[in-house]
């Protein structure tokens, strides 16, 4: 069954009273420390942690709802849910599409992991569909692999099937390991305009209020002592 | 033996209520004790629990599917002529189509359509169009179920779904299968009932259909099989069944996670391996007694074997 939710009461529209409206955020699930289910079946992160620490100071009821990366953006704009906290990064070519609130996460570096330290960047490359470093690698001249989420790309890099791995550093640390075999390679790159929350263009009361608060807790320090927490000491907040 | 230094009766073992306490800190637990922890997290509970949403979209599609051919295959049989045409066009429309588009297509057309007919119904007349740049905007009280539902109320919704959308697509099949059948029942019955004086509705009801099952059966066991081969689909609508969450359970965990673990896909596929053999074994077996039984005086083979074995 789907994940933990927050607000499990139904609440009747009464004339009058402010309409009771739970803002569900969707969310990937699938990309640790942004998002992932921990194991007692709950959304998880640092994105779970924000949002509901917004939602709080927003004064606004929130559940979560997870969905495949594939079709996230379709699903939002179809009304399944009221935002995406998913580790998006800010693009123009998603702007056409959606609008985002100011990013909560500056922008990360990609990094390419590979087997060998000499590995090919211009050979095959595999990268997550639909992500802007999967753009980068179709422009770079690369052959470009794509698999649904971050760890079938990380798996065909051990099996072969590609020379190596381009992602978010932050999450493909998690597979830069000793006993994985896998390494760094290459010069990191900084791609996107940070990470923000993605809402539909018709939306825009809601996102309003998810910048007010936002800006909120950059001002107040609290956004970066979160960044801190999941992300460690090194990253520069805001 | 005499005590001091001898032979000692061996501790006894932990009991499973002492094993789960000392799950709360897995970092201490190595080997069996780990993996008993592992299996008995949250998570994996959500995991068993999708094989019941599995079993509970075979036992509630089958009826729906058959009730759905059914409707197809009289109306295809019906001498009211848009009533034939209708149930010709949705056995060759489904059955001409690729399932995966019905299955992708049915759950956003109905959900889109049943809320806009509420949008029209329950709010207030606006100028903004439903349908505009992407987005399909209604009001919040059109939505289906209400954002303020108990998150059971939407995975019951996305499930009803799904439910709907691989009726559509089995009963095209089950159509054709069973106005086959009917067509198979020997002319000769129903003209006997006929001379008995029975209305032609009454011939369908106790002469056509009884005798029908005997023929419809192996296509609609056929269908069964592949309805089982089928459920993996419920992925693709979103909904969180085996398949999804063998991915996901299965998918290397790292530090992060309480228990982390390399890539463990292939044991979780293999389980899901064995639970689909399981389901088409106990499927033949219940299906061939059930022939077995239709098949007894049958003028068929099979009624012929019966007939001789028995003599």
């Amino acid at each position: 069954m789907k994940k933990l939710i927050l607000t499990a009461a139904a609440l009747a529209l009464s004339a009058g009273l402010a309409s009771a409206q739970t803002v569900r955020m969707g969310t990937e699930g699938a990309y640790p420390p942004y998002n992932f289910i921990n194991d007692k079946g709950e959304v998880d992160g640092f994105e779970r942690e924000l949002g509901d620490t917004l939602c709080a100071k927003a004064e606004l009821k929130c559940t979560w709802v997870t969905n495949e990366w594939d079709s996230i953006i379709p699903n939002l704009l179809s009304g399944n849910y009221d935002t995406i906290m998913a580790g998006m990064s800010i693009t123009d070519e998603r702007k056409e599409v959606i609008d985002f609130t100011e990013a909560y996460y500056p922008p990360a570096p990609s990094a390419y992991a590979a087997l060998k330290p000499d590995a090919d960047m211009k050979g095959i490359v595999a990268a997550q569909v639909g992500t802007i470093q999967a753009d980068f690698v179709a422009k770079s001249g690369a052959t470009l692999l794509e698999f649904p989420t971050l760890d079938d790309t990380v798996a065909a890099v051990k099996n072969g099937e590609a020379d190596a791995v381009f992602a978010d550093k932050d999450p493909l640390a998690a597979f830069v390991t000793a006993e994985s075999g896998l390494q760094w390679v290459g010069e990191d790159v900084a791609l996107g305009g940070g990470v923000g929350m993605g809402l539909r263009k018709s939306d825009a009361e809601l996102k309003g209020k998810f910048d007010a608060v936002i800006a909120e807790m950059k001002a107040d320090g609290s956004l970066n002592a979160l960044i801190t927490k999941w992300f460690g000491p090194d990253v520069k907040g805001f | 033996m005499t005590s001091g230094g001898g032979l000692r009766a061996p501790a006894p073992p932990q009991s499973f209520s002492q094993m789960f306490t000392h799950c709360a800190d897995p970092s201490q637990l190595e080997g069996l004790s780990w993996l008993l922890c592992y299996l008995t997290t949250g998570k994996q509970f959500l995991f068993y629990g999708s094989f019941l949403i599995v079993i509970a979209l075979l036992v509630v599609t089958a009826p729906v599917a058959l009730l759905f051919g059914f409707g197809g295959a009289l109306a295809a049989r019906s001498p009211i002529l848009p009533l034939r045409l209708f149930g010709k066009g949705y056995t060759s429309m489904v059955r001409g189509v690729p399932d995966i588009i019905f299955f992708l297509f049915v759950p956003v057309a109905m959900d889109q359509g049943l809320e806009y007919l509420r949008h029209l119904w329950k709010c207030p007349p606006s100028d903004a169009p439903v349908w505009a740049n992407n987005e399909f905007n209604v009001c919040a009280a059109a939505k289906i179920p209400l954002s303020t539902s108990p998150q059971i109320w939407h995975e019951a919704y996305g499930f009803a779904l799904a439910v709907v959308a691989f009726a559509v697509v089995f009963g095209a099949f089950a159509a054709n299968v069973l106005y086959g059948a009917m067509n198979a029942v020997p002319r000769a019955q129903l003209e006997t009932a006929e001379a008995y004086g029975m209305s032609p509705a009454q011939v369908r009801r106790r002469i056509l259909i009884p005798q029908m099952w005997t023929y419809a059966l192996p296509g609609l066991a056929n269908l069964w099989m592949i309805l089982i081969k089928a459920t993996p689909l419920l992925f693709l609508l979103g909904i969180e069944d085996i398949v999804y969450w063998a991915r996901e359970l299965g998918a290397t965990k790292s530090g992060i996670y309480a228990f982390p673990h390399p890539d463990w896909r292939v044991w979780y596929f293999l389980v899901l391996l064995g639970f689909y053999l399981g389901m088409t074994r106990v499927s033949e077996i219940l299906l061939g007694r059930l022939t077995a039984r239709l098949s007894r005086g049958q003028a068929t083979m099979a009624g012929e074997a019966m007939r001789k074995a028995g003599a």
